[in-house]
């Protein structure tokens, strides 16, 4: 059987790998119509307007929709031209080619998946606190880097890799991102790789904790109705298992209605004189608590707790986006921060140390450029796909949706009060604690409008009423960027019910954020306990640890594991510097470090395939990349900044514990033993991770260097098996591929005939 | 596009997006594929789809 072309004129191409049934490929030109190009010349008109109001006219008033119209447009200008040359010159996809979908179809994990379902799928994987969490961070410079670097750093480098990544594991069966390292870049690249991606797991669910731990201590709303999940969650995996199984969609909606229930009981707690105080909890006690979750939730069977909440957090995830687009466009808000603040270039920011470079880029990580995502492109979405040519669609633009969630915490936390920004994500030890000092302290920074002119100083009641109206008794220094986020949806989302609203919605975006977080916490012990229970399952004598129905060995593992986040867990929230603003460049670092692992994969496998040429594309990503993560890293570990350099303030604890004298923020001798612990192990942590990282490029740059030399090398790409199916590539079918969709219907044939499919 | 069409569609979206029609589709796919192979009960389907969950778990992103 083999392929044959149809000329259907205009440059369309049809083709079929078996003549007795309709097309199952259609190649069209990728040139541009007249109309075309009046459209999207009016779609880069529009963003140009967008970025010139928010970079260059800036005054007094920017509108927040600026950001939107800036940001949508570069991405329609982005997903069109650039992935589609990516398309073209790079991966040149094949749809005459099965995909691992088609090839493998069991009906469960491989199945060819509607590309618009698909599209929802990816995306709810790939967004969850990340993109929430870095930008409001970030708004500490100011609202333009920021933004800058979502929007640049996603068309030219997150969507690239995740898109790439994407399509190179489709090649290979749907392989992860582990074992195309291990296939490509040798056993010692690929080793480094799966090391890396499992410790980085270790230090991202320790740091989602200390954002989690942020937003519920001392706040008993929060930690009630939070705490409800648990129950709610357990209920619904009941209701699955033993009287309805299989009715997902009808639990979801009872355990959302029962979510907002919890939110309005936690009002009531809050109000109420004894049951507020003893829902009150310490950053220590939560973070105790949380350990214990973790390790029952990763022990306790998937259909009991997990898979329960992750359908509550996938309704709540896609819900609340849609709630804050719609927020922006009703309430307009107007930009509070100014374009860049002082802190890009002093790097005395309160939130996190360091200056624009590097550290802006690290702490925007998911958003912008997520390592992460490598691991959800490669190996589950492969397995889904319909045709290769979806990956643009799927990888690139799940990618973008996500940049635009991005964008819009940004934008919620440039809408808030200067004062208020500050007052919430200064650590303690800067703030005071109470709204008297807390004020005295934004007063002092000497804070600036977006114009330029000096911002009138705020009495501390405005810091106390603000508490008031989103019912906390306190929101001074509850840093980690959830409750900031929350504050200002709070204020987007009183758009909806008025000022009056604002405590629900307030807590309504505590929930949501948490909710992904308990998931990801979860989740992720699950897959590090798996990686760790295979890897020492090769050791000689240990070999039981492979078996994963071996429940004693799974305990142990999942002890090791959370006792591994755990105890980066605590050593944060009892870090007397705050743990978020010492753990999340860590955090940021460690992310951007497994994107540069995935990049520099890809970049491999081009130029062993003889593509050379078109290695920039993923190369300039890459390099910028490792600029920026081994600057960090450099900083991090050599600065003689204290506030910068980890080894630093160790030093500087030291000399000052050698004489006797206790340094702020550290308040007895017992925190300044914390503080020189804790600096050496995060030191060393962030050598580790830079160690790793050279490994991985050194060992690619040799393979890339042999493929150079010996003009290509083979890859572990499959062959090529004739595809039987037919689908569109975009969300609309084109003109050439609805011809052949009707070819189909008149045949009388399904073009994908797989599952319940619909018109 | 009646209104009954548009709602037939979210529901057709959402539950491929959830997961919720994995016991239609896997059943539509036995019928195809093994013809003669028994259908699995509903209980059982999803008993399995856990069980395998948790011998493979997947992860979440940040």
């Amino acid at each position: 059987m083999s392929t044959q072309v149809e000329e259907r004129g205009d440059g369309v191409r049809v083709y079929r790998n078996d003549p007795n049934l309709p097309p199952i490929a259609v190649e069209e030109p990728h040139t541009i119509t007249p109309k075309g190009k009046l459209i999207f010349g009016l779609i880069g008109l529009l963003g140009a307007i967008g970025w010139a109001m928010i970079a260059l006219v800036r005054g007094e008033n920017v509108n927040a929709v600026w950001f939107v119209v800036a940001a949508i447009c570069t991405y329609i200008i982005a997903f069109r031209f650039y992935a589609r040359l990516i398309e073209y010159k790079v991966l040149q996809p094949r749809d005459t080619r099965m995909t691992p979908a088609e090839e493998f179809e069991n009906g469960k994990d491989f199945m060819p998946t509607d590309r618009r379902i698909l599209f929802g799928h990816h995306f709810a994987a790939v967004a969850g606190a990340g993109p929430l969490v870095g930008p409001v961070l970030a708004a500490q410079m100011g609202y333009l880097p920021g933004t800058m670097w979502i929007i640049i750093g996603v068309v030219f480098a997150g969507a690239v890799q995740d898109y790439m990544v994407m399509h190179m594991s489709i090649r290979r069966r749907g392989r992860s991102l582990g074992q195309m390292a291990r296939d490509e870049l040798g056993p010692v690249g690929g080793w480094a790789a799966i090391l890396g991606v499992l410790t980085i797991m270790i230090i991202l669910i320790a740091v989602l904790g200390i954002v989690v731990i942020g937003a519920l201590a001392e706040s008993p709303w929060g930690v009630f109705s939070v705490g409800l999940t648990i129950p709610i969650a357990l209920f619904m995996g009941v209701y699955l298992r033993y009287i309805r199984p299989g009715a997902v969609n009808e639990v979801s909606l009872i355990g959302v209605a029962l979510l907002i229930l919890a939110i309005l009981a936690g009002g009531w707690v809050h109000e109420h004189d004894t049951l507020s105080q003893t829902f009150t909890l310490s950053k220590e006690t939560l973070a105790w608590l949380l350990i214990a979750y973790g390790f029952c939730a990763a022990v306790l069977p998937v259909w009991l707790l997990l898979a329960p909440r992750d359908y509550l957090s996938t309704f709540m995830k896609v819900g609340t986006i849609a709630l804050l687009a719609l927020g922006i466009l009703i309430a307009r808000p107007v930009v509070k921060m100014p374009a860049v603040t002082e802190f890009a270039s002093t790097g005395t920011g309160p939130a996190f140390a360091g200056s624009l470079f590097p550290f802006l880029f690290i702490t925007i990580a998911c958003g912008a450029l997520s390592g992460f995502h490598a691991l959800i492109s490669s190996g589950t979405t492969p397995k889904l796909i319909e045709k290769e040519s979806q990956a643009r669609m799927i990888g690139y633009g799940s990618m973008l949706t996500e940049s635009f969630v991005a964008v819009m915490a940004m934008v919620a936390a440039v809408s808030i009060d200067q004062h208020i920004y500050f007052a919430m994500n200064a650590p303690a030890g800067l703030t005071g604690g109470t709204p008297e000092t807390a004020a005295a302290y934004t007063n002092g920074l000497g804070l600036v409008g977006p114009g330029g002119a000096a911002l009138a100083n705020i009495d501390p009641a405005l810091l106390s009423q603000a508490a008031t109206d989103v019912g906390e008794k306190s929101i001074i220094s509850r840093t980690g960027g959830a409750p900031t986020l929350a504050f200002g949806m709070s204020e987007v989302m009183s758009a909806f019910g008025g000022a009056g609203m604002k405590a629900f919605w307030y807590h309504f975006a505590v929930m949501f954020e948490a909710l992904f977080i308990l998931t990801t916490v979860d989740a992720g012990t699950r897959v590090a306990r798996f990686m760790f229970s295979d890897a020492i399952g090769n050791l000689p004598g240990l070999g039981k640890f492979k078996d994963p129905s071996w429940r004693i060995g799974a305990w142990i593992c999942s002890l090791i594991v959370v006792a591994g986040w755990g105890s980066i867990l605590l050593m944060g929230v009892r870090d007397p510097l705050g743990g978020i603003y010492t753990l999340f460049p860590l955090f940021g670092i460690a992310n951007q470090l497994l994107a540069a692992i995935a990049l520099t994969v890809v970049t491999t496998i081009l130029i062993k395939q003889g593509k050379a040429k078109w290695a920039w594309i993923p190369g300039i990503p890459l390099a910028w990349d490792l600029l920026v993560t081994l600057t960090a890293s450099y900083q991090k570990i050599f600065s003689d900044v204290p506030a910068i350099g980890y080894f630093a303030n160790h030093d500087k604890f030291v000399t000052a514990k050698e004489g006797g004298k206790i340094l702020a923020p550290a308040k007895t001798m017992e925190d300044m033993d914390k503080v020189i612990r804790n600096t050496t192990i995060q030191g060393w942590l962030s050598i580790s991770y830079a160690v790793l990282v050279i490994i991985v490029v050194l060992a690619a740059l040799a393979v890339m260097l042999k493929a150079l030399r010996s003009g290509g090398l083979p890859t572990s790409e499959a062959e090529d098996v004739p595809s039987k199916i037919f689908a569109p590539r975009l969300f609309l079918p084109t003109k050439a591929e609805q011809d052949v969709l009707d070819e189909w219907k008149e045949a009388g044939l399904d073009p994908t005939p797989v599952g319940a499919h619909h018109g | 596009m009646t209104l009954l069409d548009m709602s037939r569609s979210l529901r057709w979206f959402w539950s491929g997006v959830t997961g919720a029609d994995a016991y239609d589709r896997y059943c539509a796919h036995l019928q195809r594929v093994h013809p003669g192979c028994p259908l699995p009960t509903k209980s059982d389907f999803w008993r399995e789809k856990y069980a395998e969950m948790e011998r493979n778990p997947k992860s979440r992103c940040c």
